[in-house]
């Protein structure tokens, strides 16, 4: 009895866990303003022909999001047109990670090419709204009468090192069942990343 | 001519010499791991406090925590208390980048790679917690019916403490 108990604190604590750790399927995203590398403040609603943002945490720093770094210059090209833009914010700490500063993201986006927004966050409040826990992590969002609705969580694709030729390319394929009018089949994945470098106390 | 050949030969004989010490040194192995391997082992370790880190060769944080890990079962190593370090290298990486990688730290724990390819199931399956960040920690002890996941980095003391409220 004892034991049922402990059971059903413990699953009550982990609903109430996952209801507070970020955007879940379904929900309203709140609009940002985060500062770009170019100096100048972006908001969602800037964007006013966007259907739909496909908003990216992504960083310098983590060898899996450089994996991605052509995938997602590739993801902006295909789709930015179709009206679903890329808008990629590094959820970094600088301080505690040196290599995700403004100068170093300035930097990496020249090298690369990035014709996307490359937004900070500092102090992660954004990060820590949306839920990121991870680069990439990724959130498509649909733009609604109701706001930009969450549609799709999680990975870019389902091949980190990018030879697989039978790879599923989620963001893709959430994207086209969205433009189409239709719910994505697949709304959530996990995939291996890095942590996101929090911001140490104190600093 | 000759000397050239001698010198050759002497360079040839040292870099047996020297691999064949460097074997001998370090004869740590890594194994491949199924979870459904993993979860045996540690439904058969009675009372024994499994401690399995997620890291990966790429990975900082992760890197900068292995000592802990070491120092960790070395601290314990006549307590029931297995430190097990799994790591999520793409398999092709095993010879070329963890095997050197673990040769060259020396790591005295037990070492394996992740031998599953699908993320979906896999990250779900070690716990439903894990978003897949790495570093990342399980802790179970199956006689106390513990399962405790952790995303994130360790320091020695937060290591211990972890262990102490787990055995």
């Amino acid at each position: 009895m004892k034991r049922l108990l402990v059971l059903c604190l413990l699953s009550i604590g982990l609903l109430a866990k996952a209801q507070t750790t970020g955007y879940q399927i379904g929900d309203v995203a709140a609009d940002f303003s985060l500062k770009n590398i170019n100096g100048k403040n972006v908001a969602l609603a800037d964007m006013k022909s966007a259907k739909g943002y496909i908003v990216i945490f992504t960083c310098n720093t983590c060898p899996y999001a450089v994996a991605y770094e052509d995938r997602i210059n590739a993801l902006n090209k295909k789709y930015a047109a179709q009206g679903y833009p890329v808008i990629a914010i590094n959820p970094n700490d600088p301080g505690t990670q040196p290599g995700d500063s403004y100068e170093k993201m300035q930097q990496r986006a020249k090298e690369k090419g990035f014709d996307f927004p490359y937004l900070m966050d500092p102090n992660h409040v954004i990060t820590k709204k949306f839920g990121a826990s991870r680069t990439p992590h990724v959130f498509l969002l649909e733009k609604t009468g109701n706001g930009n609705v969450v549609q799709y969580i999680g990975a870019i694709d389902s091949d980190t090192e990018g030879n697989n030729p039978d790879k599923v390319k989620y963001v893709e394929k959430a994207i086209e069942a969205i433009a189409a009018g239709n719910k994505p089949e697949i709304t959530t994945t996990k995939a291996i990343g890095c942590t996101i470098k929090w911001k140490k106390d104190g600093a | 001519m000759i000397t050239t050949a001698i010198k050759k030969h002497k360079r040839a004989l040292f870099l047996a010499v020297f691999v064949l010490f460097a074997g001998s040194v370090n004869a740590q192995v890594v194994n491949l791991l199924k979870i459904n391997q993993l979860e045996s082992r540690m439904e058969k370790g009675g009372d024994t406090v499994y401690v399995v880190n997620f890291w990966a060769t790429w990975c900082a944080p992760c890197i900068a925590e292995l000592p802990h890990f070491e120092k960790l079962q070395v601290e314990y190593r006549d307590q029931p208390l297995r430190v097990l370090l799994v790591s999520l290298d793409s398999k092709s990486k095993l010879e070329k980048v963890v095997i050197p990688f673990v040769k060259r730290n020396r790591l005295q724990t037990e070492v394996f790679l992740l031998n599953e390819s699908n993320e979906q199931e896999y990250i779900d399956r070690i716990s439903k917690e894990w978003s897949g960040a790495l570093p990342a920690t399980l802790v179970y002890n199956r006689k106390k019916n513990i399962r405790s996941f952790y995303e994130k980095e360790f320091t020695y003391p937060e290591l211990e403490k972890m262990y102490y409220s787990s055995k």
